[in-house]
């Protein structure tokens, strides 16, 4: 730190312009942290989302796998069985389920690691229609979801399971779901984040206790709410 | 342009042994990383073509390393001109900040790096720290608050952008400045061209003989 330091600010007197640079860039990048959510919401309402979705982290998938590929089930070959303690076991096929009287919704995506997309419109059967139609027996309280990635699992609660925005969706922004989207046929449940939608589901099972699925057995809450949303919680701590 | 390959003697010493490790280094992982994130950010345009979770731990661990060549320069007894170079990155003359806002329009006697070479070396300081904190949140959410992993996602992507366009024209420049390259990769440079580019350093260099 020997460079000459002057009393008087000349042409060649060198001040730490450049330190100020450099903690400018990373105080920059702090704001983005404790702000980039806000500003990208208020661009969002500005402007709509399509502009959001143009900006660099904006309204934009991350796709995960945890197997490391998608599988690959055509719509002719796939199969739903919704069984367990029901009254009615069933097993349908891609047509059977598109047959069933359908919900459209349109509704944000949150991931739990920080992304997000808005206005997601997705349609599909509500799982509770489906739950009625196989009829659970008395005593059971959850249900479990299996996908065809045979890794994945997750489960919910048979009152979380009965919010009438849980879906079990087959078609994504009017087309049919893509394989790396979860297609054909996936769970949405919107008001949780996103580990809990499974993709590529094969199986609903009625049970009466509480499967730890994959990303809880990894440490995420079994009640997956969103900031902000509530809904019947399970009590148990050692699930949260 | 006639190159003129001064002797031994008459060759300035612009960067050690040390310096031109951690910039190729550095290039190396920051290659690693642009290669890795690209599919990673875009990674519903490759489908299945690429297996996503290698690629996901070779992007996490070469990101967790990128500080330490510089950290492990500056902090050691072989760092003095690592420390010494981050001692001019960092003190400006207004001259100099006038030469950056004129793109050099306005000419001046240069230090051992134009002003441009130093703003891209405090980038590049400043992205390591930004880019690693953010990836840090992304990767070990669950300590911090929702709102600061949508934050931190945004501004990983911001700068991955930022980062890309600044190494295209790093790389466009140092391809079209010979021997300001040639020094990155064999330490020296002739005293006719830092008499030419960087005034200020060849006559301090001078006197200190």
């Amino acid at each position: 730190m020997t460079d000459e330091v002057s009393t008087r600010p000349t042409e060649g007197a060198k001040t730490p312009v450049g330190r100020r640079m450099f903690l400018g860039l990373v105080a920059l990048g702090a704001a983005g942290v404790a702000f980039g959510a806000e500003a990208q919401k208020l661009i969002g309402n500005k402007l709509g989302s399509g502009f959001a979705s143009l900006l660099p982290g904006g309204n934009h998938f991350r796709i995960y796998t945890i197997t490391g590929s998608y599988p690959n089930i055509p719509t002719s070959k796939y199969s739903l069985s919704v069984s367990g303690m029901v009254d009615r076991p069933m097993t349908l096929s891609y047509d059977d389920l598109r047959a069933l009287p359908a919900l459209e919704m349109v509704k944000g995506f949150q991931c739990v690691t920080g992304w997000r997309v808005d206005g997601v419109s997705w349609k599909g059967v509500p799982l509770a229609h489906l739950l009625e139609m196989a009829g659970p027996q008395s005593g059971t309280v959850a249900v479990s979801f299996d996908s065809y990635d045979h890794a994945d699992s997750e489960s919910l609660l048979l009152a979380q399971a009965h919010l009438p925005d849980v879906m079990v969706a087959y078609e994504m922004y009017g087309k049919p779901l893509s394989r790396e989207h979860g297609g054909p046929v996936r769970l949405v449940v919107p008001q949780m984040y996103g580990y809990k939608s499974l993709k590529w589901l094969s199986a609903i099972r009625v049970v009466n206790d509480v499967d730890v699925g994959f990303w809880e057995q990894n440490g995420y809450p079994q009640n997956g709410w969103l900031d902000g949303s509530t809904g019947p919680t399970n009590p148990d701590p050692s699930l949260s | 342009m006639t190159l003129t390959f001064a002797e031994p003697g008459l060759r300035l010493l612009r960067f050690d042994g040390v310096q031109r490790v951690v910039h190729w280094l550095n290039a190396a992982l920051f290659g690693v990383l642009i290669f890795t994130g690209i599919p990673l950010y875009f990674g519903s345009f490759f489908g299945v073509l690429f297996p996503r979770h290698e690629i996901q731990e070779i992007h996490l661990w070469s990101g967790l390393f990128l500080p330490l060549p510089i950290l492990v320069s500056l902090l050691g007894p072989w760092g003095r001109r690592m420390r010494r170079d981050m001692h001019r990155f960092a003190y400006w003359s207004r001259a100099e900040v006038r030469w950056l806002f004129t793109l050099g329009r306005e000419q001046t006697n240069l230090d051992k790096f134009n002003p441009g070479q130093k703003a891209n070396a405090l980038f590049f300081g400043a992205v390591i720290i930004i880019m690693w904190a953010t990836g840090y949140i992304l990767q070990w959410f669950r300590f911090f608050p929702v709102s600061w992993r949508e934050g931190a996602t945004l501004t990983h992507d911001f700068f991955a952008f930022a980062i890309f366009v600044v190494v295209v024209g790093h790389i466009a420049m140092a391809l079209t400045h010979f021997e300001s390259m040639s020094s990155m990769l064999k330490g020296s440079v002739s005293r006719e061209w830092a008499q030419r580019h960087a005034r200020e350093w060849a006559d301090e260099s001078e006197s200190a003989h």
